[in-house]
Formats: structure tokens, sequence, C-alpha cells
């Protein structure tokens, strides 16, 4: 195991991230804030509680997560599409290391800076609401692992593909709809009987859920089959890069 | 000393079904600058591809330094550092990071005070905080250079360094190469610049259509394949070639004064006192002689055109 690049690729991509401070934390921070102005104070001035929660709090777990995904994702995906693109790749090809190591690298640093942004909006979300986590390790546990997962996805989307459009696509056209309809900004039992069924589908719902039960003790679905499900998509992401390494795909002649 | 590359009869072929290297055999020994010519598609990339580990290799063997690199990819990659043809760099970075990074990358301790003089030795200490970005082509070509020194390593290779590079910078670069094999560094360069490698090689390699034509140290190489011609400056003009002298591989000169003869210095004979002697019969008197070797540029596509 070559510790030396793991440790080379994480600070080389830790030192992008603070290096576009502006970006990587402002952004992120500026659109929750919307998101709690929007939601938070004018529908939740009509909504008043769900489950018993205010809704400025109910959000909360649904908007951290929403930016988990999303950052955790993009980093991953602009992490290792980036080389591709500037021809710097060749470098971890030539290197005495393995996809072990790069995957460690990569992932391990788009999972902190996701990390990152979402403790920094958990603080911002104690500016506009009371915030009280009964089970915070818990909490961590399902960020910790959605962070990971997310960030193989997104790895694996930036080893898919050929260009920037396709690199936003996925992002933009699959995961902003389903952590939309992924229960964020509402329960489950709130939709009519056909769409309450049907969001039952939607892997994001149980992501929320789960974080949600872990701030507030309420849930969609029960928190096991909560930890069940991120555990089958942390156990798919892994199987998809072992195969994409075992094959080459994308990467080797 | 033991050559510091062996290649045994390797081959690739690619998915495609395009043979790009066929049963390749090579030793390059240690220090040395060896210079692989060819044309375009020759299989100059395909075979640094190889050595390099970035593609899989159908059968046969490469070892870098005793390390097979199939067998033993991560020691056999650690002797080796690659200079690609095209320049890439993060163009976000600092020269510094950049170096500092692929050190690490290559699982070597950081070490500033290598770093530094590494930077040093390729005037690139003072540019050492400037973004990649803000480079000219040349500094950024020196990057790449200082990248894949920084791991230390005994073999470096350099895919067409001065392609699209000017005069000055191209002497600029045979320079920087020259203090690198007398730091020890083994250097293997692709190049179809002609020149490049008569003035840089050891030794040169031709290679064709994924085979190596030859491998031969370059002073060999210019004698054993040189055409050489004859200049011989004449007293007075001449109106048209004697035709007592048409066995001769003759050409006039436009200002009528000056006869090129054109021998292989590989002829049993070449046929010159011959011609003196031939010329003198014929009341031409020469004022001087004056021979030339032929270029790299005429034995390289000699030898291609043999092969086509």
């Amino acid at each position: 195991m070559n510790w030396l690049a793991v440790k080379s690729i994480y600070i080389s991509e830790m030192k992008r991230f603070f290096r576009t401070l502006s970006q990587s934390i402002i952004s992120p921070v500026l659109s929750t804030v919307l998101y709690f102005v929007v939601f938070g104070a004018a529908i939740g001035g009509r909504i008043q509680e769900v489950g018993g929660i205010s809704y400025g709090a109910f959000i909360v777990p649904g908007l951290v997560m929403l930016t988990v995904l999303q950052q955790s994702l993009s980093n991953a995906s602009f992490g290792i599409y980036f080389p591709k693109f500037t021809g710097t790749i060749f470098e971890l090809f030539t290197a005495p290391i393995s996809f072990v190591e790069i995957l460690l690298g990569y992932v391990g640093a788009a999972a902190s800076k996701a990390m990152i942004i979402a403790f920094v909006i958990l603080i911002t979300a104690t500016f506009f609401v009371d915030l009280h986590i009964i089970h915070p390790f818990w909490a961590l546990g399902f960020l910790v692992l959605t962070a990971i997962s997310f960030s193989l996805l997104g790895f694996i989307i930036g080893i898919w593909a050929s260009n920037f459009e396709q690199l936003q696509i996925i992002p933009l056209l699959v995961v902003t709809p389903l952590v939309f309809l992924g229960g964020a900004f509402y329960s489950a039992d709130m939709l009519p009987g056909f769409w309450e069924t049907l969001v039952k589908f939607n892997p994001v719902l149980y992501l929320i859920s789960g974080f949600r039960w872990a701030f507030f003790e309420v849930s969609d679905v029960p928190v096991g089959v909560s930890l069940a499900a991120i555990s089958l998509f942390l156990f798919l992401c892994i199987s998809a890069v072992a195969w994409i390494f075992k094959t080459g795909w994308r990467l080797k002649e | 000393m033991a050559p510091i590359i062996t290649i045994k009869d390797l081959t690739k072929t690619y998915a495609s079904g395009t043979p790009a290297l066929d049963a390749v055999n090579l030793d390059i020994e240690t220090g040395e600058i060896i210079a692989l010519l060819g044309p375009n598609g020759a299989g100059k990339t395909t075979l640094i591809s190889a050595i390099c580990g970035m593609i899989k290799i159908s059968s046969g063997t490469v070892t870098v330094n005793g390390f097979d690199v199939e067998r033993e990819p991560r020691k056999a990659r650690a002797q080796i550092g690659l200079v690609p043809q095209e320049i890439a760099l993060d163009i976000f970075e600092t020269v510094w990071n950049s170096v500092k990074m692929t050190r690490g990358l290559f699982g070597q301790k950081p070490d500033d005070a290598f770093l530094e003089e590494l930077l040093k030795s390729l005037s690139l200490w003072d540019k050492k905080d400037a973004k990649n970005q803000a480079l000219s082509g040349g500094m950024k070509r020196r990057v790449m250079i200082a990248k894949a020194l920084s791991h230390e390593p005994k073999v470096l290779f350099l895919d067409e360094p001065t392609a699209g590079v000017d005069v000055a910078l191209r002497r600029d670069m045979w320079d920087v190469v020259r203090k690198l094999r007398d730091r020890g560094v083994t250097i293997i360069l692709t190049t179809h610049y002609i020149e490049e490698a008569e003035e840089m090689a050891d030794r040169i390699g031709v290679i064709n259509g994924g085979k190596i034509l030859l491998v031969e140290d370059t002073a060999n190489l210019m004698q054993s394949f040189g055409r050489k011609t004859l200049n011989l400056s004449l007293a007075a003009p001449l109106d048209s070639k004697p035709e007592a002298l048409c066995d001769y591989d003759l050409e006039l000169s436009e200002d009528k004064m000056t006869l090129t003869y054109a021998y292989d210095t590989r002829a049993e004979r070449t046929g010159i006192t011959r011609l003196i002697t031939d010329l003198a019969a014929q009341g031409i008197s020469v004022r001087d002689l004056e021979s030339k070797q032929s270029s790299l540029e005429d034995v390289f596509l000699t030898l291609v055109e043999e092969t086509a």
C-alpha cells in the first residue's frame, strides 16, 4: 500500500477546496439560507409543524442531506474528471499505485469536503431554528455513509464522463429530482396514496428519513430499513468501482 | 554493466486488431541516451506506454532495473519518470505543489532540499510559486521534466521533448538532457527530428511498423549507412557533363562550376581515384575538393523505405 500516494492525492484535492473557498463553502451556505427563508419562513408560516416538530427544524436534515449528496457527487466527479481533462491522469497510471490508492485519495477527499460543508450548514441552521439532535452518533453515521456512497457514485460519473456536460447531467437530471421527491421538505405521508407508495421506491427517501430519525425520532420508514438501504447502495457503488478497476473500463486500453 | 531495461519479444496488439508492436527485443544500457526514431504511428509511444505500464502487454516481457513490469509493477514503475508528448499540468496549481504531489504519488518521502536542487537545475526555482498557467511553453515543459524527476527515477522517458518547440528552446532542452545524463540518469527519447537524435544520442534505434529495424551507435550508424557526396570545384566552367564521364553519378551545378559525385561508403570501391584520373584525362582541372556525409535524415529514409 502506497500511503504516501493516498496522502498526496488527498492533500492536493483538499488544497483545491481551500483555494476555492468562496465557491466551496459560501455558495452552499447561501443556497441553504435561501431555502430557510423560502421554505422555513414563507411556507413554514402556514405549515407550522410536521409530526410535532416545527417545520423550520423539520427541513434541516433534508437540507443537510441535499447538500451532502450534491457536494459528494460534484467534488468526486470533478476530482477525477479534471485530471482526465487536463491529461495529468497519465501520472496516476504510471505511478506505483493501484486503483485502491486512487480511490482512497479522491473519494476520501470528496467525502471530507462534503462533511465539512454539512457541518457548516448545520451551524448555519442553528441561527434560524432551535436544533437538538437526539442521536448524534447515528446522525454522524448516516452522514459519513452517505458522503462516502455518493462520492463513490461521483467518482464513477467522473470516470464515465467524456465532457463537462456529461459531468453535470446525472446530478442535474437524476439526483436533484430524487432529492426533491425524497422528502427533504415534507413527510411522505403528507402525499396522496399513490404518490406515497411511489416515493418509497426513491432511494434518497431512505437516507433523509434515517437522518431525520437521528435528529427527531420521526421517520417515514423504520431506521433499520434506512440503514439497510444506504448499506445496499454503498455496496452497489463499491461493486461498480471494483468492476471498473478490474476491467479498466474507460481507463485503460 | 547490466542493461537497465530489457525488452524480450514484446508484442502489443490493440483490441481493434491493430498490431502496434511486433516481437520487439531491445536492451537499454545504464546511463546512456538512446533515441528511438520512427515516423508517426511507428509504435514509439506504444513502446513507451508498455514499459511504463500504461497498457497491457499482449506477450513478451519487459524488466526495468530487474523488475518485471507486469509481475512487479510497483517496483518497476518506481524506477521510471515519464515526460509525455503533450504538456499536461494542473494549470491552477503552483510549480512547487505540482512537483511535490508527483513525488508523493511515487511513494517517496517529502524532501524539500532535493526538490529545491532539482528546480534550480532546471532554472525553475524563481518560478516555484507561480501557477502553471502563468508559465511559458518552454517552462511548462521543464516543469513536466521536474515532475518526472521528482521521485529520483533511474530512467527518464522523453516522448518527443522538442515537438513544436523553437530552435533556441530546443537547444536549451538538449542542454538540460545532457546535464541529466551527467547525473547518471538513463534517458530514452523518441523524436522525429533526426538532427536531435544525431546531436544527443549515444545510440539510435530505428522503429517502424512496430518493429525495431536497427539499433546502432550513432557514429557507426552514420558511417555504415552514410552515403557521401564529393563536391569538385572546377577551375573553369563546363558547358555540360562530359560524355566520357556519363558512367559516373555526377551532377553539374547551375553555375557550371561544381561537379557533385555521390558514392556509397559501404561499397568496395568508391570510384574516387578513377574519377579523378578520368577528369584529368578530359583536361578538366579541379580547384578544390569537399566530401560531405549524408545526414541521418537520408539514412533514416533509406531504412524506412527499404522496409516499407
